[in-house]
Protein backbone atom coordinates (compact mmCIF):
# COMPACT_ATOMS: atom_id res chain seq x y z
CA UNK A 1 0.00 0.00 0.00
CA UNK A 2 1.82 3.20 -1.01
CA UNK A 3 -0.86 5.72 -0.67
CA UNK A 4 1.39 8.14 1.23
CA UNK A 5 3.83 8.94 -2.12
CA UNK A 6 3.52 12.17 -2.49
CA UNK A 7 4.10 13.30 1.14
CA UNK A 8 7.29 14.44 3.07
CA UNK A 9 6.25 14.17 6.77
CA UNK A 10 7.95 16.00 9.44
CA UNK A 11 7.00 14.25 12.98
CA UNK A 12 7.78 15.49 16.08
CA UNK A 13 9.02 13.20 19.45
CA UNK A 14 9.69 10.13 16.70
CA UNK A 15 12.95 8.76 18.37
CA UNK A 16 10.92 5.93 19.87
CA UNK A 17 7.60 4.89 20.72
CA UNK A 18 4.40 6.44 18.67
CA UNK A 19 6.32 8.55 16.55
CA UNK A 20 8.63 5.79 15.71
CA UNK A 21 6.29 3.93 14.60
CA UNK A 22 4.51 6.17 12.50
CA UNK A 23 7.82 7.68 10.72
CA UNK A 24 8.85 4.06 9.70
CA UNK A 25 5.21 2.78 8.60
CA UNK A 26 5.15 6.29 6.92
CA UNK A 27 8.16 5.53 4.66
CA UNK A 28 7.27 1.88 4.00
CA UNK A 29 4.11 3.49 2.31
CA UNK A 30 5.95 5.91 0.12
CA UNK A 31 6.66 9.50 2.42
CA UNK A 32 9.63 10.70 3.03
CA UNK A 33 9.99 11.77 7.08
CA UNK A 34 11.97 14.07 8.77
CA UNK A 35 12.65 12.70 12.35
CA UNK A 36 12.98 15.12 15.09
CA UNK A 37 13.52 14.88 18.85
CA UNK A 38 15.56 16.05 21.74
CA UNK A 39 17.03 11.89 22.27
CA UNK A 40 19.29 12.69 19.36
CA UNK A 41 21.23 9.20 19.74
CA UNK A 42 17.92 7.20 19.41
CA UNK A 43 16.51 9.66 16.28
CA UNK A 44 19.55 9.49 14.65
CA UNK A 45 19.36 5.42 14.61
CA UNK A 46 16.03 5.41 13.45
CA UNK A 47 16.65 7.74 10.35
CA UNK A 48 19.70 5.73 9.54
CA UNK A 49 17.59 1.99 10.25
CA UNK A 50 14.74 3.76 7.61
CA UNK A 51 17.56 4.99 5.24
CA UNK A 52 17.60 7.68 2.69
CA UNK A 53 13.73 8.50 2.67
CA UNK A 54 13.94 9.74 6.26
CA UNK A 55 16.47 12.37 7.71
CA UNK A 56 16.82 13.76 11.67
CA UNK A 57 16.64 17.21 13.14
CA UNK A 58 17.11 17.82 16.58
CA UNK A 59 13.71 19.61 17.35
CA UNK A 60 12.91 20.69 21.25
CA UNK A 61 8.99 21.49 20.67
CA UNK A 62 9.21 24.55 22.82
CA UNK A 63 11.52 26.34 20.58
CA UNK A 64 9.86 28.78 18.38
CA UNK A 65 13.71 29.36 16.05
CA UNK A 66 14.34 25.34 16.24
CA UNK A 67 11.19 24.86 14.52
CA UNK A 68 11.55 27.18 12.03
CA UNK A 69 15.02 25.99 11.36
CA UNK A 70 13.73 22.55 10.97
CA UNK A 71 10.54 23.17 8.70
CA UNK A 72 13.20 25.00 6.60
CA UNK A 73 15.68 22.46 6.39
CA UNK A 74 12.92 19.82 5.57
CA UNK A 75 11.84 21.72 2.64
CA UNK A 76 14.92 22.25 1.25
CA UNK A 77 15.92 18.80 1.58
CA UNK A 78 12.71 17.27 0.90
CA UNK A 79 11.17 19.86 -1.67
CA UNK A 80 8.22 20.78 0.49
CA UNK A 81 5.99 19.77 3.54
CA UNK A 82 2.99 18.68 3.72
CA UNK A 83 2.15 16.69 6.61
CA UNK A 84 2.85 17.43 10.44
CA UNK A 85 2.44 14.93 13.35
CA UNK A 86 2.80 16.56 16.21
CA UNK A 87 3.14 13.88 18.28
CA UNK A 88 6.28 14.95 21.27
CA UNK A 89 4.75 14.90 24.59
CA UNK A 90 5.77 14.09 27.73
CA UNK A 91 3.05 13.03 30.71
CA UNK A 92 3.25 13.89 34.51
CA UNK A 93 1.10 12.00 37.26
CA UNK A 94 1.00 14.56 40.50
CA UNK A 95 -2.38 15.54 42.56
CA UNK A 96 -3.38 18.80 41.59
CA UNK A 97 -2.72 19.99 45.38
CA UNK A 98 0.96 19.01 44.78
CA UNK A 99 1.71 20.38 41.42
CA UNK A 100 3.94 23.38 41.39
CA UNK A 101 3.29 25.97 38.88
CA UNK A 102 6.79 25.29 37.41
CA UNK A 103 5.32 21.48 37.15
CA UNK A 104 2.33 22.44 35.42
CA UNK A 105 4.08 25.00 33.01
CA UNK A 106 6.39 22.57 32.35
CA UNK A 107 3.97 19.95 30.55
CA UNK A 108 2.18 22.99 29.38
CA UNK A 109 4.98 24.16 27.32
CA UNK A 110 6.03 20.87 25.28
CA UNK A 111 2.37 19.34 25.36
CA UNK A 112 0.44 22.18 24.21
CA UNK A 113 2.42 25.51 23.56
CA UNK A 114 4.77 22.64 20.99
CA UNK A 115 1.71 21.89 19.24
CA UNK A 116 0.93 25.61 18.99
CA UNK A 117 4.31 26.25 17.60
CA UNK A 118 4.20 23.42 14.90
CA UNK A 119 0.74 24.64 13.07
CA UNK A 120 2.04 28.17 12.95
CA UNK A 121 5.12 27.04 11.48
CA UNK A 122 3.66 24.61 8.99
CA UNK A 123 1.27 26.23 7.97
CA UNK A 124 2.84 28.58 5.16
CA UNK A 125 4.92 25.70 3.69
CA UNK A 126 1.85 24.05 3.53
CA UNK A 127 -0.52 26.55 1.92
CA UNK A 128 2.91 26.67 -0.68
CA UNK A 129 2.34 22.89 -1.47
CA UNK A 130 -1.15 23.45 -2.47
CA UNK A 131 -2.18 21.66 1.25
CA UNK A 132 -1.37 19.46 3.54
CA UNK A 133 -2.49 17.53 7.08
CA UNK A 134 -1.78 18.40 10.67
CA UNK A 135 -2.15 15.51 12.66
CA UNK A 136 -2.08 16.36 16.49
CA UNK A 137 -1.41 13.59 19.18
CA UNK A 138 -3.71 14.18 21.97
CA UNK A 139 -5.30 11.50 24.10
CA UNK A 140 -8.35 10.10 25.90
CA UNK A 141 -6.98 12.15 28.25
CA UNK A 142 -8.17 14.69 26.03
CA UNK A 143 -11.58 13.37 26.01
CA UNK A 144 -12.25 12.10 29.66
CA UNK A 145 -10.49 12.99 32.91
CA UNK A 146 -7.17 11.58 34.96
CA UNK A 147 -6.66 11.57 38.17
CA UNK A 148 -3.26 12.70 38.93
CA UNK A 149 -3.40 14.44 35.55
CA UNK A 150 -4.54 18.19 35.85
CA UNK A 151 -1.36 19.26 33.89
CA UNK A 152 -1.46 16.92 31.37
CA UNK A 153 -5.85 16.69 30.40
CA UNK A 154 -5.25 20.53 30.20
CA UNK A 155 -2.66 20.25 27.47
CA UNK A 156 -4.74 17.51 25.84
CA UNK A 157 -8.07 19.38 25.73
CA UNK A 158 -6.10 22.19 24.75
CA UNK A 159 -4.46 19.97 21.29
CA UNK A 160 -8.33 19.13 20.71
CA UNK A 161 -9.76 22.39 20.85
CA UNK A 162 -6.98 24.47 18.70
CA UNK A 163 -6.99 21.44 16.60
CA UNK A 164 -10.68 22.37 15.92
CA UNK A 165 -9.47 26.35 15.57
CA UNK A 166 -6.84 25.32 13.69
CA UNK A 167 -9.21 23.66 11.26
CA UNK A 168 -11.24 26.50 10.20
CA UNK A 169 -8.81 29.10 9.53
CA UNK A 170 -6.52 26.34 7.38
CA UNK A 171 -9.56 25.00 5.60
CA UNK A 172 -9.54 27.52 2.47
CA UNK A 173 -5.73 26.61 2.05
CA UNK A 174 -6.60 22.77 2.05
CA UNK A 175 -5.24 22.24 4.87
CA UNK A 176 -6.72 19.67 7.07
CA UNK A 177 -6.20 19.40 10.97
CA UNK A 178 -7.09 16.75 13.15
CA UNK A 179 -6.33 15.14 16.58
CA UNK A 180 -5.79 11.28 17.38
CA UNK A 181 -6.53 10.47 20.83
CA UNK A 182 -4.75 6.99 21.66
CA UNK A 183 -5.69 4.88 24.80
CA UNK A 184 -2.77 3.06 26.53
CA UNK A 185 -0.13 2.54 24.39
CA UNK A 186 2.74 -0.30 25.06
CA UNK A 187 5.86 2.57 24.86
CA UNK A 188 8.54 3.92 26.76
CA UNK A 189 5.82 6.59 28.72
CA UNK A 190 4.24 4.08 30.34
CA UNK A 191 6.85 1.70 30.99
CA UNK A 192 9.22 4.82 31.93
CA UNK A 193 6.49 4.85 35.33
CA UNK A 194 7.66 1.24 36.34
CA UNK A 195 4.81 0.08 35.06
CA UNK A 196 5.41 -3.73 33.46
CA UNK A 197 3.61 -5.70 31.29
CA UNK A 198 1.31 -8.17 33.84
CA UNK A 199 0.60 -4.53 35.82
CA UNK A 200 -0.35 -3.21 32.00
CA UNK A 201 -2.38 -5.86 30.99
CA UNK A 202 -4.45 -5.75 34.48
CA UNK A 203 -5.32 -2.01 33.50
CA UNK A 204 -5.95 -2.15 30.09
CA UNK A 205 -7.47 -5.81 29.96
CA UNK A 206 -10.13 -4.54 31.41
CA UNK A 207 -11.30 -2.11 28.03
CA UNK A 208 -13.79 -3.84 25.40
CA UNK A 209 -10.41 -5.27 23.31
CA UNK A 210 -9.64 -6.58 26.48
CA UNK A 211 -5.54 -5.46 25.64
CA UNK A 212 -3.02 -2.50 25.53
CA UNK A 213 -2.48 -1.02 22.35
CA UNK A 214 0.70 -0.68 20.23
CA UNK A 215 2.61 1.76 18.55
CA UNK A 216 1.51 0.61 15.30
CA UNK A 217 -1.78 0.54 15.60
CA UNK A 218 -1.47 4.42 15.96
CA UNK A 219 0.63 4.93 12.99
CA UNK A 220 -1.90 3.09 10.82
CA UNK A 221 -4.52 6.05 12.01
CA UNK A 222 -1.42 8.75 11.64
CA UNK A 223 -0.96 7.12 7.94
CA UNK A 224 -4.87 7.11 7.47
CA UNK A 225 -5.07 11.41 8.40
CA UNK A 226 -1.76 11.96 6.52
CA UNK A 227 -3.24 10.17 2.74
CA UNK A 228 -5.69 11.80 0.40
CA UNK A 229 -7.92 9.02 1.46
CA UNK A 230 -9.03 11.15 4.62
CA UNK A 231 -9.92 13.87 2.18
CA UNK A 232 -12.94 15.24 3.97
CA UNK A 233 -12.32 14.93 7.60
CA UNK A 234 -11.05 17.67 9.34
CA UNK A 235 -11.30 19.69 12.51
CA UNK A 236 -12.32 16.59 14.33
CA UNK A 237 -11.51 13.92 16.80
CA UNK A 238 -9.92 9.94 15.75
CA UNK A 239 -10.51 7.45 18.73
CA UNK A 240 -7.61 4.33 19.12
CA UNK A 241 -8.42 3.37 22.83
CA UNK A 242 -9.51 -0.22 22.30
CA UNK A 243 -13.01 1.09 23.30
CA UNK A 244 -12.07 2.73 26.82
CA UNK A 245 -14.15 5.87 26.39
CA UNK A 246 -16.96 3.90 24.92
CA UNK A 247 -19.12 3.31 28.06
CA UNK A 248 -19.44 1.61 31.50
CA UNK A 249 -20.23 -1.85 32.09
CA UNK A 250 -22.22 -2.84 35.55
CA UNK A 251 -21.87 -6.58 34.63
CA UNK A 252 -18.46 -8.57 36.16
CA UNK B 1 -3.67 -2.34 -2.99
CA UNK B 2 -4.70 -5.31 -0.63
CA UNK B 3 -6.07 -3.69 2.69
CA UNK B 4 -8.94 -5.57 2.48
CA UNK B 5 -7.54 -8.93 1.88
CA UNK B 6 -9.68 -11.71 3.13
CA UNK B 7 -12.64 -9.29 4.40
CA UNK B 8 -15.90 -10.46 3.40
CA UNK B 9 -18.29 -6.88 3.77
CA UNK B 10 -22.54 -6.60 3.82
CA UNK B 11 -22.86 -3.68 2.09
CA UNK B 12 -26.89 -2.55 3.13
CA UNK B 13 -28.47 0.40 1.10
CA UNK B 14 -25.55 -0.32 -1.74
CA UNK B 15 -27.59 0.14 -4.92
CA UNK B 16 -26.09 3.88 -5.25
CA UNK B 17 -24.54 6.74 -3.11
CA UNK B 18 -22.20 6.01 -0.59
CA UNK B 19 -23.41 2.70 0.02
CA UNK B 20 -22.13 1.60 -4.29
CA UNK B 21 -18.92 3.76 -3.58
CA UNK B 22 -17.98 1.74 -0.73
CA UNK B 23 -18.65 -1.74 -2.56
CA UNK B 24 -16.49 -0.24 -5.52
CA UNK B 25 -13.70 0.61 -3.30
CA UNK B 26 -13.71 -2.43 -1.26
CA UNK B 27 -13.38 -4.90 -4.13
CA UNK B 28 -10.74 -2.56 -5.58
CA UNK B 29 -8.81 -3.06 -2.03
CA UNK B 30 -9.32 -6.92 -2.17
CA UNK B 31 -13.04 -7.42 -0.31
CA UNK B 32 -15.76 -9.51 -1.50
CA UNK B 33 -18.91 -7.62 -0.90
CA UNK B 34 -22.53 -8.99 -0.74
CA UNK B 35 -24.68 -5.11 -1.78
CA UNK B 36 -28.03 -4.93 -0.69
CA UNK B 37 -30.65 -2.88 -0.81
CA UNK B 38 -34.71 -2.67 -1.87
CA UNK B 39 -33.89 -1.02 -5.26
CA UNK B 40 -33.04 -4.51 -7.16
CA UNK B 41 -32.80 -3.29 -10.30
CA UNK B 42 -29.86 -0.62 -9.43
CA UNK B 43 -28.64 -2.81 -6.91
CA UNK B 44 -27.65 -6.16 -9.67
CA UNK B 45 -26.33 -3.24 -12.12
CA UNK B 46 -23.50 -2.30 -9.44
CA UNK B 47 -23.04 -5.77 -8.35
CA UNK B 48 -22.76 -7.20 -12.23
CA UNK B 49 -20.31 -3.79 -12.95
CA UNK B 50 -18.08 -4.90 -10.04
CA UNK B 51 -18.26 -8.30 -11.33
CA UNK B 52 -17.22 -11.84 -9.56
CA UNK B 53 -16.26 -10.58 -6.49
CA UNK B 54 -19.16 -8.65 -5.82
CA UNK B 55 -23.84 -10.14 -5.52
CA UNK B 56 -26.98 -8.75 -5.10
CA UNK B 57 -29.28 -9.73 -2.41
CA UNK B 58 -32.53 -7.79 -1.54
CA UNK B 59 -32.42 -6.61 1.69
CA UNK B 60 -34.94 -4.53 3.66
CA UNK B 61 -33.58 -3.32 6.42
CA UNK B 62 -36.56 -3.51 8.41
CA UNK B 63 -37.25 -7.18 7.92
CA UNK B 64 -35.92 -9.38 10.75
CA UNK B 65 -36.22 -12.63 8.62
CA UNK B 66 -34.80 -10.88 5.39
CA UNK B 67 -31.85 -10.34 7.68
CA UNK B 68 -31.30 -13.95 8.21
CA UNK B 69 -31.68 -14.60 5.25
CA UNK B 70 -29.04 -12.47 3.40
CA UNK B 71 -26.16 -13.94 6.67
CA UNK B 72 -26.96 -17.00 5.95
CA UNK B 73 -26.50 -16.69 1.92
CA UNK B 74 -23.18 -14.55 2.44
CA UNK B 75 -21.82 -17.05 4.83
CA UNK B 76 -22.62 -19.55 2.58
CA UNK B 77 -21.59 -17.91 -0.96
CA UNK B 78 -18.70 -16.25 0.32
CA UNK B 79 -17.36 -18.76 3.47
CA UNK B 80 -17.41 -16.06 5.90
CA UNK B 81 -18.87 -12.65 7.07
CA UNK B 82 -16.30 -10.23 9.10
CA UNK B 83 -17.47 -6.73 7.60
CA UNK B 84 -21.27 -4.73 8.28
CA UNK B 85 -21.71 -1.51 6.57
CA UNK B 86 -25.10 -0.48 8.43
CA UNK B 87 -25.35 2.18 5.01
CA UNK B 88 -29.22 2.35 4.42
CA UNK B 89 -30.98 5.46 5.11
CA UNK B 90 -33.56 7.92 4.58
CA UNK B 91 -34.43 11.22 5.85
CA UNK B 92 -37.70 12.54 5.33
CA UNK B 93 -39.02 16.34 4.26
CA UNK B 94 -38.06 19.09 6.60
CA UNK B 95 -40.56 18.78 9.20
CA UNK B 96 -41.23 21.09 12.18
CA UNK B 97 -41.55 18.63 15.47
CA UNK B 98 -44.90 19.74 16.33
CA UNK B 99 -45.77 19.10 12.56
CA UNK B 100 -44.59 15.68 12.36
CA UNK B 101 -46.40 12.84 12.21
CA UNK B 102 -45.97 9.75 14.29
CA UNK B 103 -46.03 7.77 11.00
CA UNK B 104 -43.58 9.45 9.48
CA UNK B 105 -41.30 9.70 12.50
CA UNK B 106 -41.92 5.84 13.55
CA UNK B 107 -40.76 5.38 9.31
CA UNK B 108 -37.47 7.10 9.96
CA UNK B 109 -36.84 5.11 12.78
CA UNK B 110 -37.62 2.18 11.41
CA UNK B 111 -35.27 1.89 8.99
CA UNK B 112 -32.16 4.04 9.91
CA UNK B 113 -32.19 2.71 13.98
CA UNK B 114 -34.14 -0.61 13.95
CA UNK B 115 -32.21 -1.42 10.94
CA UNK B 116 -29.01 -0.79 12.62
CA UNK B 117 -30.32 -2.69 15.63
CA UNK B 118 -31.09 -5.98 13.71
CA UNK B 119 -27.85 -5.83 11.50
CA UNK B 120 -25.71 -5.91 14.40
CA UNK B 121 -27.74 -8.68 15.77
CA UNK B 122 -27.87 -10.61 13.24
CA UNK B 123 -24.41 -11.11 12.46
CA UNK B 124 -23.11 -11.16 15.36
CA UNK B 125 -22.54 -15.27 14.72
CA UNK B 126 -20.48 -15.69 12.22
CA UNK B 127 -18.44 -12.63 12.93
CA UNK B 128 -17.58 -14.44 16.24
CA UNK B 129 -16.53 -17.22 13.98
CA UNK B 130 -14.47 -15.01 12.58
CA UNK B 131 -12.87 -13.66 15.30
CA UNK B 132 -11.70 -10.46 13.30
CA UNK B 133 -14.42 -8.30 12.44
CA UNK B 134 -15.78 -4.73 12.10
CA UNK B 135 -19.28 -3.28 11.93
CA UNK B 136 -19.71 0.45 10.41
CA UNK B 137 -22.66 2.33 11.23
CA UNK B 138 -23.04 5.01 8.85
CA UNK B 139 -24.65 7.58 11.26
CA UNK B 140 -24.18 11.50 10.30
CA UNK B 141 -23.79 15.11 11.85
CA UNK B 142 -26.99 14.83 12.69
CA UNK B 143 -25.83 11.97 15.41
CA UNK B 144 -23.33 15.10 16.49
CA UNK B 145 -25.44 18.39 16.60
CA UNK B 146 -29.53 18.90 15.58
CA UNK B 147 -30.55 19.88 12.38
CA UNK B 148 -33.63 21.64 12.26
CA UNK B 149 -36.91 20.02 11.24
CA UNK B 150 -35.45 16.90 11.36
CA UNK B 151 -36.50 15.61 14.75
CA UNK B 152 -37.04 11.70 13.57
CA UNK B 153 -34.08 11.92 11.71
CA UNK B 154 -31.30 13.14 14.69
CA UNK B 155 -32.98 10.48 17.20
CA UNK B 156 -32.33 7.82 14.76
CA UNK B 157 -28.63 9.09 14.43
CA UNK B 158 -28.11 9.75 17.86
CA UNK B 159 -29.49 6.56 18.62
CA UNK B 160 -26.95 4.75 16.17
CA UNK B 161 -24.38 6.62 17.92
CA UNK B 162 -25.14 5.27 21.04
CA UNK B 163 -26.10 1.39 20.28
CA UNK B 164 -22.59 1.63 18.61
CA UNK B 165 -20.78 2.61 21.42
CA UNK B 166 -22.75 -0.14 23.55
CA UNK B 167 -22.55 -3.19 21.13
CA UNK B 168 -18.65 -1.88 21.24
CA UNK B 169 -18.73 -2.69 25.19
CA UNK B 170 -20.51 -6.12 24.08
CA UNK B 171 -18.92 -7.38 21.53
CA UNK B 172 -15.01 -6.53 22.26
CA UNK B 173 -14.15 -9.37 23.54
CA UNK B 174 -15.65 -11.61 20.20
CA UNK B 175 -12.91 -9.99 18.27
CA UNK B 176 -15.41 -7.49 17.09
CA UNK B 177 -15.30 -3.40 16.66
CA UNK B 178 -18.32 -1.33 16.52
CA UNK B 179 -17.73 2.33 15.32
CA UNK B 180 -20.32 4.65 14.02
CA UNK B 181 -19.10 7.32 10.50
CA UNK B 182 -20.75 10.29 10.79
CA UNK B 183 -20.67 12.30 7.65
CA UNK B 184 -21.91 15.84 6.27
CA UNK B 185 -23.15 16.71 3.29
CA UNK B 186 -22.18 14.12 0.61
CA UNK B 187 -23.36 14.40 -3.43
CA UNK B 188 -26.02 11.49 -3.58
CA UNK B 189 -29.53 11.38 -4.27
CA UNK B 190 -30.78 12.00 -0.70
CA UNK B 191 -30.40 15.68 -0.46
CA UNK B 192 -33.58 15.75 -3.01
CA UNK B 193 -35.72 14.67 -0.33
CA UNK B 194 -34.55 17.65 2.09
CA UNK B 195 -35.06 19.73 -1.63
CA UNK B 196 -31.72 20.08 -2.26
CA UNK B 197 -31.21 19.71 -5.89
CA UNK B 198 -27.67 18.23 -7.31
CA UNK B 199 -27.15 21.53 -8.83
CA UNK B 200 -27.72 23.73 -5.53
CA UNK B 201 -25.86 20.77 -3.01
CA UNK B 202 -22.19 21.98 -3.50
CA UNK B 203 -23.15 25.74 -2.51
CA UNK B 204 -25.08 24.75 0.19
CA UNK B 205 -22.09 23.35 2.04
CA UNK B 206 -19.73 26.67 0.82
CA UNK B 207 -19.28 28.24 4.40
CA UNK B 208 -18.13 25.27 5.60
CA UNK B 209 -13.95 24.80 6.52
CA UNK B 210 -13.32 22.73 3.38
CA UNK B 211 -16.07 24.90 1.47
CA UNK B 212 -17.23 22.17 -0.93
CA UNK B 213 -19.63 19.12 -0.52
CA UNK B 214 -18.36 15.40 0.04
CA UNK B 215 -18.46 12.52 -3.04
CA UNK B 216 -19.51 9.41 -2.19
CA UNK B 217 -15.96 7.64 -2.40
CA UNK B 218 -14.61 10.45 0.15
CA UNK B 219 -16.68 8.30 2.73
CA UNK B 220 -15.71 5.06 0.80
CA UNK B 221 -12.44 5.93 2.12
CA UNK B 222 -13.30 6.45 5.96
CA UNK B 223 -15.45 3.18 5.54
CA UNK B 224 -12.80 0.87 4.27
CA UNK B 225 -10.01 1.98 6.75
CA UNK B 226 -12.63 1.38 9.53
CA UNK B 227 -12.77 -2.15 8.07
CA UNK B 228 -9.04 -2.90 8.06
CA UNK B 229 -7.04 -3.97 10.58
CA UNK B 230 -5.22 -0.39 10.09
CA UNK B 231 -8.16 0.60 12.66
CA UNK B 232 -7.52 -2.57 14.99
CA UNK B 233 -7.29 -0.71 17.92
CA UNK B 234 -10.38 1.49 17.23
CA UNK B 235 -13.91 0.59 19.06
CA UNK B 236 -16.81 2.42 19.85
CA UNK B 237 -15.93 5.74 18.82
CA UNK B 238 -16.99 8.16 16.19
CA UNK B 239 -15.09 8.88 12.99
CA UNK B 240 -16.53 12.31 11.56
CA UNK B 241 -15.97 13.54 7.50
CA UNK B 242 -17.39 16.78 7.39
CA UNK B 243 -15.64 18.91 6.04
CA UNK B 244 -15.27 20.44 9.02
CA UNK B 245 -18.85 21.52 9.31
CA UNK B 246 -19.18 20.40 12.93
CA UNK B 247 -15.59 21.97 14.15
CA UNK B 248 -17.60 25.07 15.19
CA UNK B 249 -18.37 28.56 14.71
CA UNK B 250 -16.72 31.56 12.58
CA UNK B 251 -17.35 35.21 13.85
CA UNK B 252 -15.29 36.16 10.54
CA UNK B 253 -17.05 36.36 7.28
N1 LIG C 1 1.62 5.83 25.60
C1 LIG C 1 0.38 6.15 25.90
O1 LIG C 1 -0.32 5.40 26.60
C2 LIG C 1 -0.23 7.43 25.38
C3 LIG C 1 -1.61 7.59 25.50
C4 LIG C 1 -2.21 8.74 25.00
C5 LIG C 1 -1.44 9.70 24.38
N2 LIG C 1 -0.10 9.56 24.26
C6 LIG C 1 0.66 10.61 23.59
O2 LIG C 1 1.34 10.07 22.49
C7 LIG C 1 2.48 10.88 22.17
C8 LIG C 1 3.68 9.98 21.96
O3 LIG C 1 4.04 9.38 23.19
P1 LIG C 1 4.61 7.89 23.31
O4 LIG C 1 3.56 7.05 23.91
O5 LIG C 1 5.22 7.46 22.05
O6 LIG C 1 5.73 8.12 24.46
P2 LIG C 1 7.34 8.29 24.36
O7 LIG C 1 7.72 8.84 25.68
O8 LIG C 1 7.94 7.03 23.92
O9 LIG C 1 7.54 9.36 23.20
C9 LIG C 1 7.49 10.74 23.40
C10 LIG C 1 8.65 11.37 22.66
O10 LIG C 1 8.55 12.79 22.79
C11 LIG C 1 9.87 13.28 22.99
N3 LIG C 1 9.87 14.60 23.64
C12 LIG C 1 9.65 14.90 24.95
N4 LIG C 1 9.81 16.21 25.16
C13 LIG C 1 10.15 16.75 23.97
C14 LIG C 1 10.45 18.09 23.53
N5 LIG C 1 10.44 19.13 24.39
N6 LIG C 1 10.73 18.28 22.23
C15 LIG C 1 10.74 17.25 21.36
N7 LIG C 1 10.50 15.98 21.72
C16 LIG C 1 10.19 15.75 23.00
C17 LIG C 1 10.54 12.23 23.84
O11 LIG C 1 11.94 12.35 23.79
C18 LIG C 1 10.02 10.94 23.24
O12 LIG C 1 10.84 10.47 22.21
C19 LIG C 1 2.60 11.87 23.31
O13 LIG C 1 2.07 13.12 22.90
C20 LIG C 1 1.74 11.28 24.40
O14 LIG C 1 1.23 12.25 25.28
C21 LIG C 1 0.53 8.43 24.76
N1 LIG D 1 -25.79 12.34 1.65
C1 LIG D 1 -25.62 12.97 2.79
O1 LIG D 1 -25.44 14.20 2.80
C2 LIG D 1 -25.59 12.20 4.09
C3 LIG D 1 -25.12 12.87 5.22
C4 LIG D 1 -25.05 12.19 6.43
C5 LIG D 1 -25.44 10.87 6.50
N2 LIG D 1 -25.91 10.24 5.38
C6 LIG D 1 -26.30 8.82 5.54
O2 LIG D 1 -25.56 8.04 4.63
C7 LIG D 1 -26.25 6.83 4.34
C8 LIG D 1 -26.25 6.59 2.84
O3 LIG D 1 -27.03 7.59 2.20
P1 LIG D 1 -26.66 8.22 0.77
O4 LIG D 1 -26.18 9.60 1.01
O5 LIG D 1 -25.80 7.30 0.02
O6 LIG D 1 -28.14 8.36 0.12
P2 LIG D 1 -28.92 7.42 -0.93
O7 LIG D 1 -30.34 7.81 -0.80
O8 LIG D 1 -28.28 7.52 -2.27
O9 LIG D 1 -28.68 5.93 -0.40
C9 LIG D 1 -29.47 5.34 0.59
C10 LIG D 1 -29.80 3.93 0.14
O10 LIG D 1 -30.54 3.27 1.20
C11 LIG D 1 -31.56 2.52 0.56
N3 LIG D 1 -32.68 2.23 1.48
C12 LIG D 1 -33.66 3.07 1.87
N4 LIG D 1 -34.54 2.40 2.65
C13 LIG D 1 -34.09 1.13 2.75
C14 LIG D 1 -34.56 -0.03 3.41
N5 LIG D 1 -35.70 -0.03 4.15
N6 LIG D 1 -33.85 -1.18 3.30
C15 LIG D 1 -32.72 -1.20 2.57
N7 LIG D 1 -32.23 -0.15 1.91
C16 LIG D 1 -32.92 1.02 1.99
C17 LIG D 1 -31.99 3.36 -0.62
O11 LIG D 1 -32.68 2.57 -1.58
C18 LIG D 1 -30.67 3.90 -1.13
O12 LIG D 1 -30.08 3.06 -2.08
C19 LIG D 1 -27.64 7.00 4.96
O13 LIG D 1 -27.69 6.29 6.18
C20 LIG D 1 -27.73 8.49 5.21
O14 LIG D 1 -28.60 8.79 6.29
C21 LIG D 1 -25.99 10.88 4.19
Amino acid sequence: MNNLQDKVALITGSARGQGAAEARLFASRGAKVVITDVLDEEGKAVAAEIGDAAHYIHLDVTDENSWAAAVKETVERFGKLNVLVNNAGIVQIKPLVESSVADYMKVIEINQLGVFLGMRTVAGPMKDAGGGSIINISSIDGLIGMSGGTAYCASKFAVRGMTKVAAMELGPDNIRVNSIHPGGIHTPMITQTGMDDSAMNDIFGKVPLGRVGQPEEMATLAAYLASDDSSYSTGSEFIADGGLTAGFSLEG
Amino acid sequence: MGALDGKVALITGAARGQGAAEARLFVERGAKVMLTDVLDEEGKAVAAEIGDSAAYMHLDVTSEQGWKDVVAATVEKFGKLNVLINNAGIITAPKEVHETSLEDYRKVIDINQIGVFLGMREVVEPMKKDGNSSIVNIASIDGLIGMYGASAYCASKFAVRGMTKVAALELGKYGIRVNSLHPGGVQTKILGDIGISEEQADGAFKSTPLGRIAKSEEMATLAAYLASDDASYSTGSEFVADGGLTAGFALEG
